[in-house]
């Protein structure tokens, strides 16, 4: 647990509106890491140690649905994914370095789980809807995967989603341009679209398959 | 890892490129950038970095992009953290820096066109040295696919 020892532990609101609050989100997020990653869990009960590599968030009263439009315009949610294991990763595509490794990492994943590979949906939701036109974000993932699909949403739904999700995002000015901090977490949702799993951005593909099997094993 | 990245190293190790002049001090070796899909402004260029006497990574700049940042990310907690580098990249002498996945990259910003995996990107790169004096190194880097793995993030330590 590499990460915990440089969180901020104590804030547990957030005003999503403003800057300040985006931060806060980030700290309340980070705090949620630390307690799933005690020995006791979060002290909720449903948390549980041992049997996945990923963080448990199993019963977590956040990121129990999104809806947002796939490249063709459909509006999508949990429900169209029943029967699979939903692995969502919030990012952009104007990223170098974190989208496309947790991507790639995601085809891996699925090679790795074989034929089981097939009852797995990644989604990629964009927190840069102004430039992640539907047309770049499906160019875009499907480089990665033909199966995989990039959701987006206006910029009022996007910051609505990612509260919902405790997705931190901001925007970052660099030169005339600007680059997006984000959290770098992908959400996994077993096949009745439970969200189950907070998977760190650190964790290998093995890891990860070993978690999606488990939880399309039912687990 | 992908099978992908094995053919593309194997071909991208070929790249060694070094720089004008007699009085050339910067070396940079295994130089390559991620491919992008059209519309994409942005991507990233990797590559090891060696200063024989020491210097800094300041600027660059690329017929392919509007802009060139040098960058840094970085996991804070659970969140990616990009940032263009203050002052530049510090090369210490005779020792090579690591632009990778996962740390420093040069930021190819403002993208003209798309880059396309097996084209090869010119980038000149502009190294301060200890006495101020700038020199710019011309690397030319292969593009790699969009989906080339990074090594595994085992154990950040920023």
């Amino acid at each position: 647990m590499h990460g915990a020892k440089r969180v901020i532990a104590n804030a547990s609101r957030f005003d999503p509106s403003g800057r300040r609050g985006r931060r806060l989100w980030l700290a309340a997020a980070a705090a949620a890491v630390v307690a799933a990653c005690s020995p006791q869990g979060s002290g909720d009960g449903r948390v549980t140690a041992g049997k996945f590599h990923a963080i448990d968030v199993t019963g977590a009263d956040y990121g129990t649905d999104f809806r947002l439009a796939d490249p063709q315009g459909r509006e999508r949610t949990l429900a169209d994914f029943r029967g699979k294991a939903v692995l969502l990763f919030f990012g952009f595509t104007q990223c170098p370095d974190v989208c496309p490794t947790a991507l790639s990492r995601a085809v891996e994943v699925m090679r790795l789980l074989g034929d089981d590979g097939t009852k797995v949906q990644v989604l990629f939701a964009t927190v840069d809807p102004e430039r992640d036109t539907a047309e770049l974000l499906q160019a875009y993932t499907t480089t990665f995967h033909p199966s995989f699909i990039g959701l987006r949403t206006d910029l009022e739904r996007t910051r609505e989603t990612a509260k919902h999700f405790k997705v931190f995002f901001a925007k970052v000015p660099t030169g005339s341009s600007y680059t997006m901090d984000h959290t770098a977490m992908t959400y996994a949702f077993d096949p009745q679209g439970r969200l189950r799993l907070a998977i760190r951005h650190s964790a290998t593909a093995r890891e990860v398959a070993d978690d999606v099997g488990l939880l399309l094993k039912g687990r | 890892m992908n099978s992908l990245s094995f053919r593309t190293s194997a071909i991208v190790a070929l790249f060694a490129v070094w720089v004008n002049g007699a009085w050339a001090q910067v070396t940079v070796k295994d130089p390559w950038v991620r491919g992008t899909v059209a519309q994409q402004k942005a991507t990233g260029m990797f590559a090891h970095i060696t200063s024989t006497n020491g210097g800094k990574l300041v600027a660059g700049s690329s017929p392919v992009a509007g802009v060139v940042e040098i960058h840094e990310m970085a996991m804070q907690g659970d969140v990616m953290k990009m940032r263009a580098i203050p002052g530049g990249l510090e090369l210490p002498a005779g020792k090579a820096v690591e632009l990778k996945p996962g740390g420093y990259h040069v930021m190819l910003m403002e993208l003209r066109q798309q880059l396309k995996e097996g084209e090869t990107v010119p980038v000149t790169l502009v190294i301060e040295g200890k006495d101020g004096k700038r020199e710019s190194v011309e690397v030319k880097a292969p593009v790699k696919a969009l989906t080339t793995q990074a090594a595994p993030m085992q154990g950040h330590k920023h």
